[in-house]
């Protein structure tokens, strides 16, 4: 149900007041709107047709197949959902999507319903959780018919079709270049540039235990470091007044000089956030206002799988396809800012410009991730926050 | 039907057993399945000795608890002690802009957490930035509506010639109040306190947007350790713990609650009036600055917000809110007005059913006498049990046939309601149990038969306290964040959810998108609860008991 709620006013107070009017329309509606007729389906089908989950689509003539995600994948109206659409013209099996929450929350339900899951395909479990995902069986093995475009170190984890790399990218420290020109200071390039003291109270970063870019930045330091190195980094972090706070959003929209006006110049963020910043921008501008220092980078590969226990085992392998062909392929950089796993797919623009990929990014094998997370998490806050 | 004597005790007259368990099995069944039978199944399926003993003998869950208690008491005390004189201003008097103040309180209720504590940070000094004071603040001002329409629901019905009476006979307002008012209103107080000790025990996202890393509450612990940390037993150790706890509280409060309930001849019309003389003029005056700075300052921090970008003053977070292309040809896949008409709806269906099961049970607990107490303590665990837990403890419930309801789309509205019906119950249950008895007693005289009594006299009371409810139902439905997260299907993303999934991307416009959608809800929370506080007054002037 959209309403016309362009708003072109001229003054702040005129657009307050159409907004108002909108919430009133929409409230006449909903309570108008026989809600018993269009609430009966639960998930999207992102194909044409509307088609319920549950049994009855599953006995029903129409093949389709259900693909739980993680909350930044959009359920409708992007280029994303379009390449599901020609998923479903093409094969005729109709796609629901089911959104399940953050990572951790997904990967939990998925871990809980084991065997029994709430669909067929699970995208966008990353490998800080990955071998919680094979060690608690979530998943049937697969070998996907495009495992050729995807390059080695992307399947390292996953060398028997446990799961199906789908995407990558990195946590890196993000700069205000604008900042640093004004204050005639050259922008740190290493993990221990941040300990210096000329980079002192300039760097936010996130709690691990409730962030997984923060989670993401401890590893970083903890693949540099060593397993007993990075407690003393991180003292000296803590001596040179880094910040730390709960999540993303605080520290990138709050503290970081750059978007939220604070005084961070320093921000643990993500590879592709400079040119998510030329893209959103408002008004548009044509260059990055921030950088990112390479060094610090910690690589996330996402993986998708069947799910074990699925009712429709073919349609979710013929989707594992898809989701790692061209076609859907090139639109995960401008609508989930990630690089495509194959790598045969081209680029958008803004990413080829803006973007970095490291060389050499920090990393650390899932399995040893899986057994120290939670002692590294925890020694974490005794350390930091004790 | 029996001797007239135990009528002081079991307020307002107990009614035959048949009728009491005609109105408890709707109720009681509805906590039974979808409460009782989930919760049980996860703590069966996921707590061991191993997870219980990993639980308590980390030292984390021990600062953790401690940490829980004492910010909720702190806050529960302050919102109280802030929450009184708005209560009594907004009960007795008429005034311009009562009815807005009482929407912004409301509306700050409801607000998403996320948003709140991010208008909170813009407005606070730095040096009180994420300290356990911001937290406790951010808690007060959340609250603060809970104590005004509770408190001063009972309030308004309060006659007035005892107060008038002790003033004649020389008493001081301030003695008036202690001796008076104090005592009378005293089961509302308790009520209020033991929804907003749950409220502060229980919270989550001002906790992780305000507080200081490290400081955690048991919910925001119970979700680390189910989520990141994938130790779903441990976190239903922990939700267990969490639950004793409140448990004793509102045992406590519901048995004080009943202690302190009297009959007081309640009032059927709203006494409000004018302030009279300069002493009264001043009072509501300064009260209701004091409540427009508190209630307004953030949602203008919010609607500023939508306004504020890196590069300066912008509307385009408003102008681009109706569209789903943020820029020609890149969509992000967040419809807010979808997002907006899902919360409608989901609102009016959570509302709906909270209403009716709450009027239904607080008639059954009214009505029962003691035994009532059981059904009161039962339908206020969903408030006190973390939603994470809930949540999970369905979905490995509700999995197989014929009770595969994961995909239905009520489970979302029932979920909503199972922490909506408390309010709509503590609402009603003071005011009925506060009927005099003595009319019973006096329609049973003239021949009337218990149950016609009972329909006569004790539900008409019941229209205001379950207008009431509504409100604040509707405002939690609309607002609701732990839960919906993990009950939400997609493609029925409600507005808090398109919040957080706005404000979590990296993009000016995707901000000031969220904030605009965040004055958005903060307003139609405000039409919302004036519509049923309209609503209410017009059943006021057509039901004269």
């Amino acid at each position: 149900m959209n309403l016309p709620c362009q708003m072109n006013g001229e003054r702040p107070v005129g657009r307050v007041a159409i907004g108002l009017f909108c919430v009133a329309a929409m409230f006449g509606a909903a309570c108008s709107s026989d809600d018993g007729s269009d609430q009966g389906e639960e998930s999207v089908a992102v194909g044409a047709p509307v088609v319920p989950t549950g049994t009855e689509a599953a006995e029903g003539p129409n093949r389709s197949v259900t693909l739980v995600t993680y909350d930044s994948f959009p359920d409708s109206d992007t280029s994303l959902n379009d390449a599901l659409v020609e998923f479903t013209q093409t094969t005729g099996i109709d796609v629901n999507l089911l959104i399940a929450g953050d990572t951790g929350t997904m990967l939990a339900k998925a871990s809980l319903t084991a065997g029994n899951p709430e669909g067929d395909v699970l995208w966008g479990v990353d490998n800080t959780f990955l071998s919680r995902a094979l060690d608690e069986d979530v998943f049937d093995s697969y070998v996907t018919t495009g495992i050729e475009s995807i390059p080695e170190e992307l399947k390292a984890l996953v060398p028997n079709g446990e799961a199906t790399p789908v995407d990558y990218g990195d946590v890196c420290v993000n700069y205000d270049i604008a900042w640093f020109a004004d204050n005639d200071l050259d922008p740190p390039s290493s993990l221990d540039d941040l300990i210096d003291p000329r980079y002192r109270d300039l760097l936010v970063v996130q709690n691990p235990a409730t962030s997984s870019p923060g989670l993401a930045f401890l590893l970083a330091t903890v693949d540099e470091f060593g397993s007993d190195g990075w407690q003393d980094y991180w003292s000296a972090l803590k001596d040179n007044g880094v910040e730390i706070v709960e999540s993303w959003t605080q520290a990138y929209y709050e503290q970081f000089s750059w978007a939220g006006g604070g005084s961070a110049p320093l921000v643990v963020s993500y590879g592709s956030s400079p040119p998510a910043e030329v893209i959103f921008a408002d008004p548009p501008r044509d260059d990055s206002p921030t950088g990112v220092i390479e060094s610090t980078c910690f690589r996330q590969i996402e993986f998708a799988g069947v799910l074990r226990g699925t009712e429709a085992p073919s349609e979710a392998r013929e989707l594992i396809d898809f989701l790692v062909s061209d076609r859907f392929q090139s639109e995960l950089a401008l609508n989930l800012f990630v690089y495509p796993a194959n790598s045969s797919t081209a680029l958008p623009q803004e990413f080829i410009d803006f973007a970095v990929v490291p060389e050499s990014p920090h990393t650390i094998a899932a399995a040893e991730i899986e057994s120290n997370r939670s002692n590294w998490i925890d020694e974490w806050t005794e350390l930091m926050i004790g | 039907m029996d001797g007239a004597d135990d009528r002081v005790t079991r307020l307002p007259s107990r009614q035959p057993g048949w009728l009491v368990l005609v109105l408890a099995a709707g109720p009681v069944a509805g906590l039974a399945v979808f409460y009782f039978w989930p919760f049980l199944t996860l703590i069966a399926e996921a707590v061991t000795g191993e997870t219980v003993a990993d639980a308590l003998t980390r030292r984390t869950t021990w600062n953790v608890a401690w940490f829980t208690m004492w910010q909720a008491t702190i806050s529960t005390a302050l919102t109280i002690l802030v929450g009184l004189a708005p209560a009594y201003v907004f009960a007795r008097y008429r005034f311009p802009g009562r009815q807005l103040l009482v929407g912004l309180l409301t509306a700050l209720f409801v607000l998403p957490t996320v948003v709140m504590g991010a208008a909170f940070l813009a407005l606070l000094p730095s040096s009180l930035d994420r300290t356990v004071w911001a937290v406790i603040g951010a808690h007060v001002a959340f609250n603060l509506a809970v104590v005004v329409r509770l408190v001063g629901a009972l309030w308004e019905h309060l006659p007035t010639d005892m107060e008038s009476a002790a003033a004649t006979l020389g008493a001081s307002p301030r003695r008036v109040f202690t001796e008076i008012s104090l005592p009378l209103i005293r089961p509302a107080i308790t009520a209020a306190a033991a929804i907003v000790f749950l409220f502060t025990f229980t919270s989550f996202g001002v906790i992780r947007v305000l507080g200081a890393p490290g400081t955690r509450t048991i919910e925001v612990e119970i979700w680390r350790r189910a989520t990141q940390l994938g130790r779903v037993g441990e976190a239903a150790v922990l939700a267990l713990l969490q639950l004793v706890v409140l448990a004793v509280i509102v045992l406590w409060s519901t048995l004080s609650q009943r202690r302190h309930s009297r009959a007081l001849g309640l009032e059927p019309l709203t006494l409000r009036r004018a302030p009279r003389g300069r002493g009264e003029r001043r009072l509501v005056l300064a009260v209701a600055a004091a409540t427009a700075v508190v209630a307004a300052v953030p949602l203008v921090a919010l609607a500023a917000r939508s306004f504020s970008t890196p590069t300066g003053w912008s509307t385009a977070g408003w102008t681009n809110l109706g569209r789903t292309d943020i820029r020609p040809g890149i969509r992000i896949g967040i419809d807010p007005i979808e997002a907006l008409g899902n919360s409608l709806r989901t609102a009016l269906w959570a509302t709906l059913i909270a209403v009716v099961i709450g009027g239904v049970a607080s008639l059954a607990i009214a009505a029962a006498g003691r035994s009532g107490r059981f059904l009161d303590v039962g339908l206020m665990l969903p408030l006190a049990t973390s939603a994470v837990t809930i949540g999970f403890g369905m979905l490995i419930t509700f999995d197989t046939s014929p009770t595969d309801w994961r995909a239905s789309w009520w489970l979302l509205p029932v979920g909503h309601a199972l922490v909506a019906v408390p309010f709509v119950v503590r609402s009603a249950v003071g005011v009925l149990r506060s009927v005099d008895p003595a009319m019973i007693g006096a329609a049973a005289t003239l021949g009337a038969s218990p149950v016609r009594a009972w329909r006569e006299i004790v539900v008409p009371y019941l229209w205001q306290p379950l207008a009431v409810g509504a409100a604040l139902a509707a405002a939690i439905s609309l607002g609701e964040f732990g839960a919906t997260s993990l009950l939400s299907r997609s493609g029925s993303e409600t507005l808090p959810i398109a919040i957080e999934q706005l404000l979590g991307r990296t993009g000016s416009i995707l901000q000031a998108q969220g904030y605009a959608l965040a004055t958005l809800l903060a307003v139609a929370t405000m039409l919302l609860v004036a519509l049923v506080d309209k609503a209410q007054l017009f059943r006021q002037g057509q039901r004269q008991p």
